[in-house]
């Protein structure tokens, strides 16, 4: 039995702890915001935060993030994973959606880390995140439209 | 005040059929086409949903207007535009619009400019929609409108509707759509009705918010990789290493010791392993032993099909164009260029690998898919279960991307799909999951192509001759569309070449199409991924060499056609074409017309002293008829080009003794946020019907960047993707 910390609830999953974090996320505990794109930590799709940060759990074993507090996509809720969401609706940035939620989650974490990036900053955040609609330029204003956000209190 | 002005109405008769456009000639069975029929696409019903005028629109007692859309929302925003058209004629107040996905039904559903096909491709989901979503609109509004004159006994042409609020002024009567609905589904289903003139557009040509966005930002879409039925069994499938390899003997021992596996079977494309979920499936895999027939494989790599490509271009091919006489124009020009131009094999690498849903039972059988062709898919699946085309339902769900590749014609992933279905019965739904090594390998790329051109110029340095030779791949050949191929011309072989828009007196384009056992597929603007390259950097190196402007000399040459030179004329304006850049910078541009849609860019790049370099700044211009929504046209402009430069920078899929060399985003590379150019987005103001801007940008920038590098460092790019010599 694996205890998972997924969203503030508890989960005790009977699977291999070598298993990815993703696919105990997505077909053992049911939660499907958070994606499959590469399996090999190169896409992003599958970004989650333990602990805070974000990892790529397509390459996690489910055993490592057992006890942590695990977030994904469904779970946000903190006022800067909200600027994030609201910024990226009024941007209208997604396109097919599927690299969202990943982009969302990394977009996050960077600005809890740096409330006011740069284009740099940016880069080097976001550039593990692979979006083939290229969806690049809204994820970058969206980012910084939140940030603006945030500063301002709003 | 807003009354019901008929006057200005343009009168439109209701009989909307698919004269517009080309038709495709597909060989389907009756499926489609005995059941599509004039007379038969207005139907009102009602029942505890609400109000249903006919095939695209319900109004339910709650005041929602669901609109149902035929075309598959990939990324492109079928969702909020085609909406947008039933919400403009229905006066809806777009807050109240929801959106549901059409089922496989091409009676009701298909592609007006397919002919009796259900689909969605070639950027047509607006074009073929724009009067039929109209129409369904404009039908709700008239029914609404009467019921309300027959309630409070008013009449009809005195009734406004603003917003999803029906009124009458005189007496201060009003009502929602929600309160009509019932009363509205017993009036007559009218024949005729009118549409508005464009000065009356209230949401086309607005920005309005996309649909799907909330969703989306949530984690709340569902696409196929989320599908979950009760008892559902996950398969993956261990395919040949070369393309038409079968299974000859395989060992499933180890596989069935790993916990979760379930079933192991054989199916034409491969041995499928079944289990509880994703992880076993893939570490079944992982533990199976298979020993491949190569005996019918294709054993090739991409250095021998290009020799013979190269060969091929020696002797013409079969002719697609012909104009005057290119070869004595040739033979007697005061100074003749040539160039040859290479394009790989390229793959969709859609977000989401492909997958497919999958429950069959003893008289239907249910598909979940992000579908993108769903008449060819239903027979497809049809036939493989043993059932009518009609037995299979397809459920539409969004897809995490496509680019082409959802559109197969040989319903490659989906009838593979069906075939694990049927393997174990039904016994099981069935979710079929590639992984990304699966998707790489997978096949179905945008062909390789040849291209050798050459162009004869006079003393003053006009083009007096153009001769264009394509060697390559059809993509219909030998699939239900290979009816378009007339006279050994595959169109989409030739589209951007075939078609040159630029005056020149003596033309030739032909068409060698080599049948070798790669599979290859449409890839997001088809044809003019390679074409647009080849004509607008050989034209580029053509006015470099005579000492014109490039955007002077392509004016010159595009007299006759107003639209092309709109564009370019707007994105080089908005460059600042002609203002100088400092050294290592250079500035280029290409214009380019497919799928009707006209598009320019202009694009700036730094050359670095390492010989990398990074492009900068895009400008872009379209033309793409009316802009139904101007922000989703712009982020179609965006991603459009950004997914042709990432293959413009480094896509690329190559064959080594019939395997495929690259696997997954480590060798397979796309293009990142840090590669990403700044982008502006330039839209011709236009009264014309609206055209697709799914893919129109995409074979622009290629070229567009290959002539900015030429511009910074004098060298001329014949092959993508583009590499700077050292």
């Amino acid at each position: 039995m694996v205890k998972l910390n997924i969203n503030g609830a508890q989960h005790s999953i009977d699977v291999d702890p070598e298993m990815p974090l993703l696919w105990a996320i997505r077909d053992t505990v049911g939660l499907t915001g958070t994606k499959f794109g590469c399996g090999r930590a190169l896409c992003g799709a599958c970004t989650v935060h333990v602990d805070g940060q974000p990892i790529r759990s397509c390459v996690t074993p489910v055993g490592q993030a057992a006890g942590k507090a695990i977030t994904t996509i469904e779970g946000l809720d903190s006022d800067v994973a909200r600027s994030v969401q609201s910024a990226w609706e009024e941007l209208d940035v997604v396109q097919c959606g599927y690299c969202q939620s990943g982009q969302i989650m990394s977009a996050a974490a960077l600005l809890v880390r740096t409330p006011a990036p740069s284009d740099a900053d940016i880069d080097a955040a976001m550039s593990g995140n692979i979006c083939r609609c290229a969806t690049y330029v809204r994820i970058r204003a969206a980012i910084k439209h939140a940030a603006h956000a945030i500063a301002k209190g709003a | 005040m807003d009354t019901v002005n008929q006057a200005r109405r343009a009168f439109l008769k209701k009989s909307v059929t698919a004269g517009a456009g080309f038709t495709l000639a597909v060989y389907l069975p009756r499926l489609a086409a005995d059941r599509a029929g004039p007379g038969k696409t207005v139907t009102s019903t009602i029942g505890a949903a609400g109000f249903e005028p006919n095939a695209f629109v319900r109004i339910g007692a709650d005041n929602t207007v669901t609109v149902i859309v035929k075309h598959l929302e990939m990324g492109q925003g079928t969702y909020t535009g085609l909406p947008t058209l039933v919400a403009e004629e229905l006066d809806a107040a777009w807050s109240q619009v929801q959106v549901e996905g059409a089922p496989a039904d091409a009676a009701r559903y298909n592609n007006l400019l397919w002919g009796p096909v259900q689909g969605t491709g070639g950027s047509t989901a607006m074009a073929n929609s724009f009067e039929q979503m109209r129409n369904a609109g404009a039908a709700a509004r008239e029914m609404l409108v009467n019921a309300a004159a027959e309630q409070w006994q008013v009449a009809a042409d005195a009734i406004t509707v603003r917003e999803g609020v029906v009124a009458h002024q005189a007496t201060g009567r009003s009502a929602t759509f929600g309160e009509l609905a019932e009363p509205a589904a017993r009036q007559p289903v009218p024949t005729e009705v009118f549409l508005k003139d464009p000065s009356e557009f209230r949401l086309i040509g607005k920005v309005l918010p996309r649909k799907d966005s909330g969703a989306k930002t949530r984690g709340q879409a569902t696409y196929t990789q989320d599908v979950k039925l009760p008892g559902m069994l996950t398969a993956v499938v261990a395919h040949s290493p070369r393309f038409g390899g079968k299974v000859k003997a395989f060992d499933d021992s180890k596989t069935r010791r790993v916990k979760g596996v379930v079933d192991v079977v054989a199916i034409p494309s491969g041995v499928a392993v079944l289990a509880e979920h994703y992880w076993a499936a893939h570490q079944g895999r992982d533990a199976l032993t298979v020993e491949w027939d190569d005996a019918g494989a294709f054993k090739l790599g991409s250095e021998e099909i290009l020799a013979q490509y190269k060969a091929l271009a020696d002797s013409p091919g079969a002719p697609a164009r012909r104009e005057g006489d290119a070869g004595q124009a040739l033979a007697v020009a005061a100074q003749t260029l040539r160039a040859e131009y290479v394009f790989p094999y390229l793959a969709h690498a859609a977000m989401e690998p492909m997958n497919c849903v999958i429950r069959l039972g003893a008289d239907r059988c249910e598909v979940y898919n992000g579908e993108q062709l769903h008449t060819a898919d239903q027979v497809a699946v049809a036939k493989v279960v043993g059932l009518k085309p009609e037995q299979v339902s397809i459920n539409m769900l969004y897809a995490g991307g496509s680019f082409g590749r959802r559109a197969n014609p040989q319903s490659d992933y989906v009838v593979e799909a069906a075939s694990i279905a049927k393997a174990i019965q039904g016994r099981a739904p069935v979710k079929l999951v590639w992984s990304r090594e699966d998707d790489t390998r997978g096949g179905y790329y945008r062909p390789l192509y040849y291209h050798r051109l050459a162009a004869g110029l006079d003393r003053t340095g006009n083009i007096i001759a153009w001769q264009h030779r394509l060697v390559g791949q059809s993509i219909i050949m030998n699939t239900p569309f290979a009816g378009m191929i007339k006279d050994g011309i595959d169109p989409t072989s030739v589209e951007g070449a075939a078609n040159l828009p630029y005056a020149i007196p003596n033309l030739t384009v032909d068409l060698h199409t080599p049948e070798i056992g790669v599979p290859v597929q449409w890839w997001r603007s088809v044809g003019s991924t390679h074409t647009a390259f080849a004509v607008e950097t050989f034209l580029d190196e053509i006015a470099a060499k005579v000492g014109r402007d490039p955007v002077a000399y392509r004016h010159a040459l595009l007299t006759d056609h107003p639209r092309h030179a709109g564009v370019l004329a707007l994105a080089a304006e908005r460059s600042g074409w002609g203002a100088p850049l400092p050294k290592g910078r250079g500035r280029g541009i290409a214009v380019h017309e497919s799928f009707n849609s006209y598009v320019a860019q202009a694009a700036e790049v730094t050359v670095n002293d390492d010989r990398t370099f990074t492009v900068d700044r895009v400008v872009i211009a379209v033309d793409c008829g009316i802009a139904v929504n101007p922000d989703v046209v712009r982020a179609q402009m965006e991603g459009g080009m950004g997914y042709g430069l990432s293959a413009a920078l480094s896509g690329r899929i190559t064959l080594q003794e019939g395997r495929v060399e690259q696997s997954n985003f480590h060798d397979y590379t796309v293009l990142r946020i840090d590669q990403m150019p700044e982008v502006e987005v330039h839209i011709v103001n236009s009264d014309a019907a609206p055209t697709g801007v799914g893919e129109p940008a995409t074979p622009v920038i290629a070229p567009a960047v290959a002539n900015a590098l030429a511009a910074a460092t004098g060298q001329r790019f014949y092959e993508l993707p583009l590499s700077l010599s050292a």
